[in-house]
């Protein structure tokens, strides 16, 4: 499947559902702010990759596959927790994007300009994520593939 | 005011990485956005106004340790949720204890 937007996943998702995201980023980030008040830069750094929100996205994800499922009269407990689990190999690819934007604050930041170290790590981390992405992806592909052809010739013999 | 503050832009820039995880499909490119530098970005940018720049950069050295963390618990997830099927919330917050030890771990070994 190709990468696309699908706009129409906004209108599914319910104001409450926007309102708990809200409120779980903005509690982990206070929460992150008097971490490093209390105990310091180094202490309170480690809660800037919190997985902060992705408990409530992977649950909501679950419960519209469910949903998906449930209005086609079928039932997509299984299936809402096989996306959730995809969701989640999603986000330790993009995990290894973080750690290369960490790297890039740590050592860019002093003596350049805060703004454009973020704005250079944000892209790194783009770039990376989304490299790794391709890469496991291609991986994929070859290996269906060979298990494809592998059928074939045992099918053929 | 500054924990308002904070909240505040925490909250708005999480969901925006958020909705992008919303929008987009298949679901694996989408979890790439559970992972996005949003609570970082956040906190980094109140931290260089406050703080400066070599403390913000101290907290950057350590979010090496918490991403590296972010990667063992979402690929645990990962495992868990696809071999055993369990509720996605119960998951991801039991697991949460994994972040913990492997994040704790690291700062105890390589950033204190």
């Amino acid at each position: 499947m190709k990468v696309h937007a699908d706009f129409s996943a906004l209108r599914r998702t319910k104001w409450y559902e926007y309102a708990i995201r809200f409120l779980f980023g903005g509690i982990v980030t206070a929460i992150t702010g008097m971490i490093a008040k209390k105990f310091g830069p180094q202490v309170g750094g480690l809660f800037l990759a919190f997985p902060a929100i992705f408990p409530a996205t992977a649950t909501l994800l679950e419960k519209h596959e469910k949903q998906k499922k449930e209005r086609k009269g079928l039932n997509g407990t299984k299936r809402g927790r096989l996306v959730a689990g995809v969701d989640a190999a999603g986000a330790a690819m993009g995990a290894g994007g973080l750690i290369v934007f960490a790297l890039i604050v740590w050592k860019l930041l002093p003596g350049r300009s805060g703004s454009m170290v973020l704005a250079g790590a944000t892209l790194a981390w783009v770039i990376v994520a989304v490299s790794i992405w391709a890469a496991v992806e291609k991986l994929r592909q070859l290996q269906r593939r060979h298990r494809t052809r592998r059928i074939t010739t045992k099918v053929h013999s | 005011m500054e924990i308002l503050i904070r909240a505040l832009v925490g909250g708005v820039v999480v969901s925006a990485f958020a909705l992008l995880g919303d929008v987009f499909l298949p679901k694996r490119f989408a979890g790439l956005f559970g992972a996005a530098p949003a609570v970082a970005l956040a906190s980094l940018g109140l931290a260089m106004a406050s703080n400066g720049k070599l403390y913000a950069a101290l907290e950057a050295r350590s979010m090496v340790g918490g991403a590296i963390a972010f990667l063992v618990y979402a690929y645990c997830v990962c495992v868990i949720m696809l071999k055993y099927k369990p509720s996605a919330l119960v998951c991801s917050l039991a697991s949460i204890t994994i972040w913990c030890a492997t994040a704790f771990g690291l700062w105890m070994l390589w950033l204190r």
